[in-house]
């Protein structure tokens, strides 16, 4: 994708088989000797155990389908079936439910790593965008992933999103209605969570294929945030990178290891163990922990209507980060003031989690409005004027130069 | 392709009498070809086979119609083929026809209430005590987060009085559907500790606490605190007999 393929097929077959399709050649330009700066740290690794984990999902989700039935009368039912008789269905399940978690915590380090070494910035900027359709569609499947077990959680979250659509002006009621497939969220609503659900992790996928390809074009950033100058500053992805890489989803599937086969229903809630019912609502109902800021932005707000612009328009103004950060430096490692605001808006984005899990009353409803507040200034204000105000720190002349200033180890005696 | 086609058998075509709507279709042409990045060969066109002077319009030809033609056709096309695709996820007629109940008021005592199933939501069915009916119409309509009755038993628009909640000569049973206008939860209400009657103006007599996102309802069930919009939605019922009732 960059650059002219170096590959020469040696033998009479590969040549043969170049010509009618150069699949190795691609192979070879975009993940083998893709040159790649040689100061990536671990921070950079999670794209690659996003990657692993898309096909952990579609693999027990496939899995998960051959067992399970899309009907309000018998899904509940058959998520227990594969609890308790399918063999391994246990594991699957848990790797589904527990993956999804996973992917998320995966992604939230994926995207802060993007913000703190502004990733988003030219030229990249279309790079970070599909990025945040990637976060969307994620959302999207983990939610629709999360009613199909029919429980009290799923049947109530499907009811609590679902009805933010019917805050559209003029049209809201019909637009749920549609979604719904009837008056209520029921059967119609099930099948087509179902079938969505299946779909768009391949469209998922898809996307991935143009981050990736969008990644391809400039090339990886780096903690430094200066561009490749020459071929001191890269190396080879394959092996350097694809051995770093192997290292952290080594480690990273221990983590998931613990929830998995320690904690395997931390990260849900014990009333999604209880059959739908449309007649009761949990006394509390929450959604899964990766919405809990947005579902705390929801609530702060007391109109319908603003709260539910104050959601989505506090992921959608992630398209516009690359153009709110005014910053002539990429890294904030170069960035004395953003370094504590970039720690200051992690902080708040972990709080309002904090405050989408307690009920809406008394000092949380304070504290997640003010909150909600600042993560617009954080965005709208800090951001713009920071890049105006700050005194950057002096960048290094190179990768190489940063890499070879930094102190040496000892050598091993 | 067609762009090259079309300069080889380009011929200025006048059309004095139709000239005003052609010098728009021109336009339209020329906007098409240049988004379609052939501005280039297009204008190339024009200088090899006509003068810019005088009523020629040498880049249209009768491909350009037919290219707009086509798109048009085209385009109206995918968009009736996409209406079924759309329309399926709409209520089906087995949804639709579920559509009216019939409900026994009798057993339900006074100050007692009932949740029951209607097109898939739940209905309230309250038999209020006298002190919940006081209450709630000792309200002042300006005291009311929202005016207007949302009752399918009265005129659309009309006000929130209680009266237009409720069905005459039957005032002490309030029917409404047990879907929180803010995100869709039930309401909670029958309860005895009184704690969620914090509403302004109901006199901590009863009403109605969403315990998803905080709405309070009072005892004719209008909203009076915390984010939903609406009144609880009155649906369309009448009494078939003394005692018992048809909802849709």
């Amino acid at each position: 994708m960059a650059g002219h393929s170096t590959y020469v097929p040696k033998s009479a077959f590969g040549k043969w088989f170049h010509e009618r399709l150069p699949i190795y050649a691609l192979v070879k330009d975009t993940v083998m000797d893709f040159p790649t700066p040689k100061n990536l740290n671990y921070w950079w690794t999670f794209g690659g155990i996003l990657s692993l984990m898309l096909v952990v999902q579609i693999i027990t989700g496939i899995v998960l389908v051959m067992h399970y039935t899309p009907h309000v009368d018998y899904a509940f039912n058959s998520v227990e079936h594969i609890m308790r008789d399918v063999n391994y269905g246990w594991l699957m399940r848990y790797m589904h439910a527990n993956g999804a978690s996973m992917f998320f915590i995966a992604v939230y380090i994926h995207m802060f790593r993007g913000m703190y070494y502004g990733s988003y910035k030219a030229p990249r900027e279309v790079l970070w965008m599909i990025g945040v359709v990637i976060y969307l569609i994620m959302m999207a499947t983990a939610f629709m992933g999360y009613v199909l077990p029919w429980g009290q959680m799923s049947f109530w979250g499907a009811k609590v999103i679902t009805n933010l659509f019917s805050a559209i002006p003029f049209f809201g009621d019909a637009v749920t209605t549609w979604l719904w497939g009837g008056y209520s969220v029921d059967n119609p609503t099930l099948s087509r969570f179902f079938s969505l659900h299946y779909l768009l992790p391949f469209v998922l996928a898809g996307v991935v294929g143009l981050h990736i390809w969008a990644l391809h074009v400039p090339g990886n950033g780096n903690p430094t945030g200066i561009e490749v100058k020459s071929g001191q500053d890269t190396v080879a992805f394959h092996p350097y990178y694809t051995m770093k890489d192997s290292f952290a989803i080594g480690v990273f599937l221990l983590f998931f290891a613990f929830w998995l086969f320690f904690q395997p229903n931390y990260l849900g809630h014990p009333l999604n163990y209880q059959l739908a019912n449309p007649l009761v609502t949990p006394a509390h109902i929450v959604p899964e922990w990766y919405y809990l800021p947005f579902y705390a932005i929801l609530r702060a707000i007391p109109n319908k209507l603003m709260g539910v612009v104050a959601m989505f328009g506090s992921i959608l103004i992630l398209f516009a980060l690359p153009w709110l950060d005014t910053s002539r430096v990429r890294s904030g490692a170069y960035r004395p003031m953003f370094k504590w605001f970039f720690w200051i808006f992690a902080v708040v984005c972990v709080a309002l989690g904090y405050l989408g899990s307690k009920p809406p009353e008394g000092a949380y409803v304070v504290w997640a409005r003010i909150l909600t507040a600042y993560y617009f200034v954080h965005f709208l204000i800090i951001l713009p004027l920071l890049g105006l105000l700050e005194n950057p720190k002096s960048l290094p002349s190179s990768i190489s130069d940063d890499v070879l200033s930094k102190p040496k180890l000892a050598p091993a005696e | 392709m067609w762009r090259k086609l079309g300069a080889a058998t380009t011929y200025g075509w006048t059309s004095p009498k139709c000239g005003v709507k052609y010098a728009a279709f021109q336009g339209l042409a020329t906007a098409l070809r240049s988004s379609a990045g052939g501005a280039k060969v297009a204008r190339g066109t024009v200088t090899a086979t006509t003068d810019h002077h005088g009523h020629h319009h040498g880049d249209v030809t009768k491909r350009d119609f037919l290219f707009i033609a086509t798109g048009a056709v085209g385009a109206v096309g995918a968009a009736l083929t996409a209406w079924p695709f759309i329309h399926q996820m709409n209520p089906d007629a087995s949804v639709r026809a579920l559509a009216s109940i019939e409900v026994d008021l009798a057993p339900i005592a006074e100050g007692q209430e009932v949740t029951i199933k209607w097109r898939g939501n739940p209905v309230i069915i309250r038999n209020r005590t006298k002190a919940e009916i006081e209450a709630a119409k000792a309200v002042k309509m300006d005291e009311l987060k929202d005016p207007i009755a949302r009752s399918a038993v009265a005129k659309d628009g009309d006000p929130a009085t209680d009266e237009n909640r409720t069905l005459k000569d039957h005032e002490q049973f309030l029917v409404m559907m047990g879907v929180c206008t803010h995100l869709g939860c039930v309401p909670q209400g029958d309860n005895p500790a009184k704690e969620f009657a914090v509403v302004e103006g109901s006199h901590k007599v009863g009403g109605w606490f969403c315990p998803c996102h905080g709405s309070h309802y009072d005892t004719a069930g209008r909203i009076r605190k915390g984010p939903a919009p609406e009144n609880l939605w009155v649906p369309v019922y009448a009494f078939i007999s003394n005692t018992k009732i048809r909802i849709g």
